[in-house]
């Protein structure tokens, strides 16, 4: 299990009471604070789950990332379904699913009560101009963090492959999933090509 | 047919048909809500998705409760929000089993390491749009340029790369909320 290359190790707690708490309310707040779509939550999961609690590891991180990401529902949601699942089987993965779909029902639930006062409210425009900004700082803060890894390794492949998602997600707009499934393809091509080389060697 | 079991039907094709995130989803909930069973007017499926980018939690999960409560109460959304998750929490337990069991397997865990970068690129394209949402444009046209915007952003940006400040995100979000509320009270727009 141990991956040295890592900068940060991770263990799984003991499952006790008190961790199905500190479970449930890890992805209580962490739903609260996520708005402006799934990356958010992955990035604020990063820095709450990774690196504070050492629940997970980054490789472990982004491959939950992959599969939740190709799976149907919010990636948020499937997410907390992946950690919970990894930390302690069904019973982790419905309580991290609860703490993450009661903050967005109770809030919505007040506010389909009074939307159009919460619609027009000026405080809560002006806290979400303060906030705006620092979820873009978050989200690239934990974009480098995943970079420099990646870039000490100094493989060629995976930086290639980086940049060529990133041109095609920010500047031709092409859907995520498309750009997946394509390099998932390549992925499985390069990897058996990989093993085989290996295998004669 | 029970309301209740028509949010549930409705709101559980959504969930599973919605692959990719929020904006996938969009479509669906206006299908299901707005054409098909007329829960929501178009004006008022407008209003769901401001506020709904407005509030934290994902799009899908604010439509259910957003619907479910208009159409019937507490009780509409329990059943509209339970079956918009039910699809995830099946499958995401099933692929949860099958990674434990085999993602130190040779060939998978070199595919994934191969994936890993677009998970990288898809983080970095999510944050630069925030960023311009945020700060108006990146374009050179200076009128939309917000500096308040900018400034909490390289502040907040330091502050998470520093080593010394020890500040947690969710702490760093409130702290910018509140310095947002300030600056609207300061400008006279509050």
């Amino acid at each position: 299990m141990s991956q040295p290359d890592l900068p940060i190790k991770s263990k799984k707690p003991e499952v006790n009471l008190k961790f199905y708490l500190k479970l449930f309310w890890t992805t209580f707040t962490l739903s609260l604070f996520t708005f402006g779509g799934g990356f958010v939550i992955i990035s604020l999961m990063r820095k709450k789950m990774v690196v504070n609690l050492k629940w997970i590891n980054d490789e472990e991180m982004m491959d939950f990332v992959i599969i939740a990401q190709s799976s149907p529902g919010p990636i948020a949601l499937n997410g907390s379904l992946m950690v919970g699942y990894h930390l302690a089987n069904i019973p982790g993965a419905l309580v991290a699913a609860l703490g993450t779909v009661l903050p967005p029902m109770i809030i919505l639930s007040l506010v389909s009560l009074g939307y159009e006062a919460v619609k027009t409210n000026l405080w809560i425009a002006s806290a979400f101009h303060g906030m705006r900004p620092v979820v873009a700082a978050i989200v690239l803060q934990v974009t480098w963090a995943l970079l420099k890894p990646l870039l000490d390794k100094k493989k060629i492949l995976p930086i290639a492959m980086l940049l060529l998602a990133f041109v095609a997600l920010y500047f031709f707009k092409v859907n995520i999933m498309l750009v997946m499934v394509v390099c998932v393809v390549a992925a499985v091509i390069l990897s058996l090509v990989e093993i085989k080389k290996e295998g004669h060697k | 047919m029970s309301i209740f079991i028509q949010l549930f039907i409705s709101f559980f094709q959504i969930g599973l048909f919605s692959i990719g995130g929020g904006y996938a989803a969009m479509p669906l909930i206006q299908a299901q809500t707005v054409v098909l069973k007329g829960w929501l007017s178009l004006a008022e499926f407008a209003d769901l998705i401001t506020i709904a980018e407005m509030t934290p939690g994902p799009i899908a999960i604010n439509s259910a409760t957003f619907v479910g409560m208009k159409v019937a109460g507490i009780g509409g959304v329990v059943a509209a929000t339970l079956g918009n998750i039910l699809p995830s929490c099946i499958i995401m337990i099933i692929l949860a089993k099958l990674y434990e069991k085999y993602s130190k397997q040779t060939l998978l865990k070199s595919i994934l390491e191969n994936v890993r970068p677009v998970v990288v690129a898809a983080i970095f394209t999510a944050g630069l749009s925030l960023l311009q949402l945020a700060i108006g444009s990146f374009s050179l046209g200076i009128q939309n340029f917000d500096l308040f915007a900018v400034i909490v952003f390289l502040l907040a940006f330091v502050i998470l790369n520093s080593k010394k400040l020890r500040v947690g995100p969710i702490i760093l979000l409130i702290i910018g909320a509140a310095v947002g509320i300030g600056y609207g009270v300061v400008t006279g727009v509050v």
